[in-house]
């Protein structure tokens, strides 16, 4: 299910999960007439297009209303559809809160909230555009369920299971092209997770969700380069988090690198952070965005320059690996 | 819908929900009197002739969906419920109490026959739209019925489907708008004005009738009128009195959400019990 060209350079086609996420949205339509599409006049970015020009029964343009887009989107959830609601994160959830609180999540209706263009990589557009707070936001929120997706096939994977749950969920997904990191078996579960990278008694374990896992796997690579054996985890399900595979891997590691494309405060570091302090206290260290806003430029220089990268994974997890000798000795002494 | 409009039992209806109204209040010690009692008439004549619904089996796939936006007003739906014979009236007394399906502002997974979960302002409309275009998409006969403050027409959420089920034609949604003029902060004009209703509505391709919303015949004349409309949908601007019933309520916005006290409470059903009594010695 891992792609094995995934460090071949002349073999990588990179593709944005965003495509996945309308071929995902594509083929569930094919086979589930209770789907329908609904866009914020963003048909054209969020790829939800390929859905509209299959079936324009079941595809409605909100126009630029993306409150009145998620509010209809519960009602038609109420009647027996399953809508899923596509934007940009900045707008939905981050103009949409409020009405996915109550219309959807206290409702408890089967919505799918979809996040398009998140993080820094996002580029050119700038900080208003580049959503880093969105996991914190929709964590926090009781009866849904978090999401992200890594990848093209991951996108595609991840509009299968979203719909199929019947259950508020919000589905993170990138524009940026990303490696494939996944083939076409890859399969993705609530509550789960896939090791994307196994070493025999690996000394750190990564975690990482959305744009960071392929720059994680960069980064155990140069991890290997200097004798470090490394475990690295795609989190995908954010909400419930996949408590049982994250456990093992790190409490057998004793410490952890958390990478993502997101605020440090409320995502996946917050979420491994709580799970650690009520079962077994570990070393983090997290590679994210530290309270601050993005700006204009290119993905990869933006990420760069937010140290979103398998250089500073690296550097966290040699760090992360001596807090932890210290912690040790100190224990010992 | 039947067919003969039977204004006596509406009337009657009416009273006993504000009774139930002033009772609920008055044991929750907070909530909102004026809406509630302004809309009791309106909430008679929807569950005693205009709802084709079946209390016995309130999810029954056809019924008609009445969607609550300005949820703050619930208290008159929980009174019309337990009228109806969705819940018992002993029950509306645990209304904002601990473990109580009865909550402040509605909630659905509390109460499913509630269709919706309403309270923050101005999305109401939205979800009744979402429910009037699935019922279209699948040819469903039943009919969609929202009712919304005029307060809260200063969300922009709300005109935000104002616009969707225009464009969609969701001549099956009918929308109704309790004018009565006032807001938690005053008169809805003062706040922040919001005439000419009528023509804002019908400048947004809704087809707009103006009722009494105390009269039943122009209310169920108005309703009728909507069904009959096949390309929009329609909105029902119902002028009400706050606080209908009870003199030291009527027309003062204090009582938007103010508690009704022991004493108070005492008054306001002594007033309503004569109504009842007066109608009967008629």
């Amino acid at each position: 299910m891992i792609n094995q060209n995934i460090f071949t350079k002349n073999k990588l086609v990179p593709r944005s999960p965003r495509d996945g996420f309308g071929q995902g949205l594509l083929e569930v339509g094919r086979v589930n007439p209770d789907l329908v599409v609904l866009t914020a006049d963003l048909a054209e970015s969020t790829r939800a297009i390929y859905f509209a020009k299959e079936f324009p029964q079941r595809f409605f343009e909100c126009g630029v209303a993306e409150q009145g887009m998620v509010t209809l989107a519960s009602g038609l959830a109420s009647y027996g559809k399953i809508p899923v609601a596509c934007s940009f994160s900045a707008f939905s959830p981050g103009r949409t809160w409020e009405q996915i609180r109550t219309t959807i999540a206290l409702n408890d209706v089967p919505v799918v909230i979809a996040g398009l263009f998140v993080g820094v990589s996002v580029g050119p557009d700038g900080a208003t555009h580049q959503m880093l707070e969105d996991i914190s936001l929709m964590r926090s929120m009781p009866n849904m369920i978090v999401l992200s997706a890594a990848d093209y096939y991951s996108g595609v994977k991840m509009v299968e299971l979203a719909v199929g749950l019947r259950k508020p969920v919000y589905l993170r997904v990138p524009r940026v092209e990303l490696p494939e990191i996944y083939t076409q078996e890859a399969e993705f579960g609530l509550g789960g997770s896939n090791v994307v990278w196994q070493d025999n008694d690996a000394e750190v374990v990564i975690l990482a969700h959305g744009t960071m896992v392929y720059d994680s796997l960069l980064a155990a690579k140069l991890l290997n380069k200097k004798s470090k054996a490394v475990t690295v985890i795609d989190c995908y399900s954010l909400k419930p988090l996949d408590v049982k595979t994250v456990l093992a891997h790190c409490e057998s590691a004793g410490c952890v690198v958390v990478a993502e494309e997101h605020q440090m405060v409320g995502g996946l570091y917050s979420a491994v952070s709580e799970l650690f302090s009520a079962n077994t206290p570990l070393p983090v260290e997290s590679v994210a965005v530290f309270d601050s806003f993005g700006q204009s430029g290119q993905p990869r220089e933006l990420m760069d320059h937010y140290g979103l990268n398998a250089e500073n994974i690296y550097k966290k997890a040699i760090r992360v690996i001596n807090r932890r000798k210290e912690l040790l000795q100190k224990s010992i002494k | 819908m039947p067919l003969t409009l039977d204004t006596s039992l509406l009337e009657e209806k009416a009273n006993n929900i504000r009774i139930s109204v002033i009772k609920m209040l008055v044991a929750a010690k907070s909530g909102h009197p004026g809406g509630s009692l302004g809309l009791a008439d309106l909430f008679s004549l929807l569950y005693f002739n205009t709802l084709n619904h079946d209390p016995e089996d309130p999810m029954w796939s056809e019924r008609d969906r009445l969607i609550l936006s300005n949820g703050h007003v619930v208290p008159v739906r929980y009174a019309a419920m337990a009228e109806a014979g969705y819940i018992t009236h002993s029950k509306l007394l645990t209304l904002r109490k601990l473990g109580s399906i009865l909550q402040g502002h509605p909630e659905r997974t509390k109460l499913p026959a509630l269709e919706t979960t309403s309270g923050p302002l101005g999305s109401g409309l939205g979800q009744a739209s979402g429910i009037a275009l699935g019922a279209k998409m699948d040819n469903k006969r039943f009919r969609v019925y929202c009712v919304t403050s005029d307060g809260e027409h200063q969300e922009g959420n709300h005109w935000e489907s104002v616009m969707f089920a225009a464009k969609y034609k969701l001549s099956n949604l009918t929308l109704f708008v309790d004018r009565n003029f006032i807001q938690i902060g005053g008169r809805t004009e003062d706040v922040m004005p919001l005439e000419p209703l009528r023509e804002k509505y019908l400048s947004f391709n809704w087809n707009v009738i103006s009722s009494d919303g105390h009269d039943f015949l122009q209310l169920s004349n108005a309703i009728a009128k909507a069904r009959s409309e096949y390309l929009r949908p329609t909105v029902i601007i119902c002028h009400t009195v706050p606080g209908k019933g009870v003199s030291f309520m009527e027309g003062r916005h204090e009582w938007h959400g103010k508690a009704v006290g022991e004493e108070d409470g005492k008054r306001a059903i002594k007033e309503l019990s004569k109504i009842i009594k007066k109608k009967k010695n008629d």
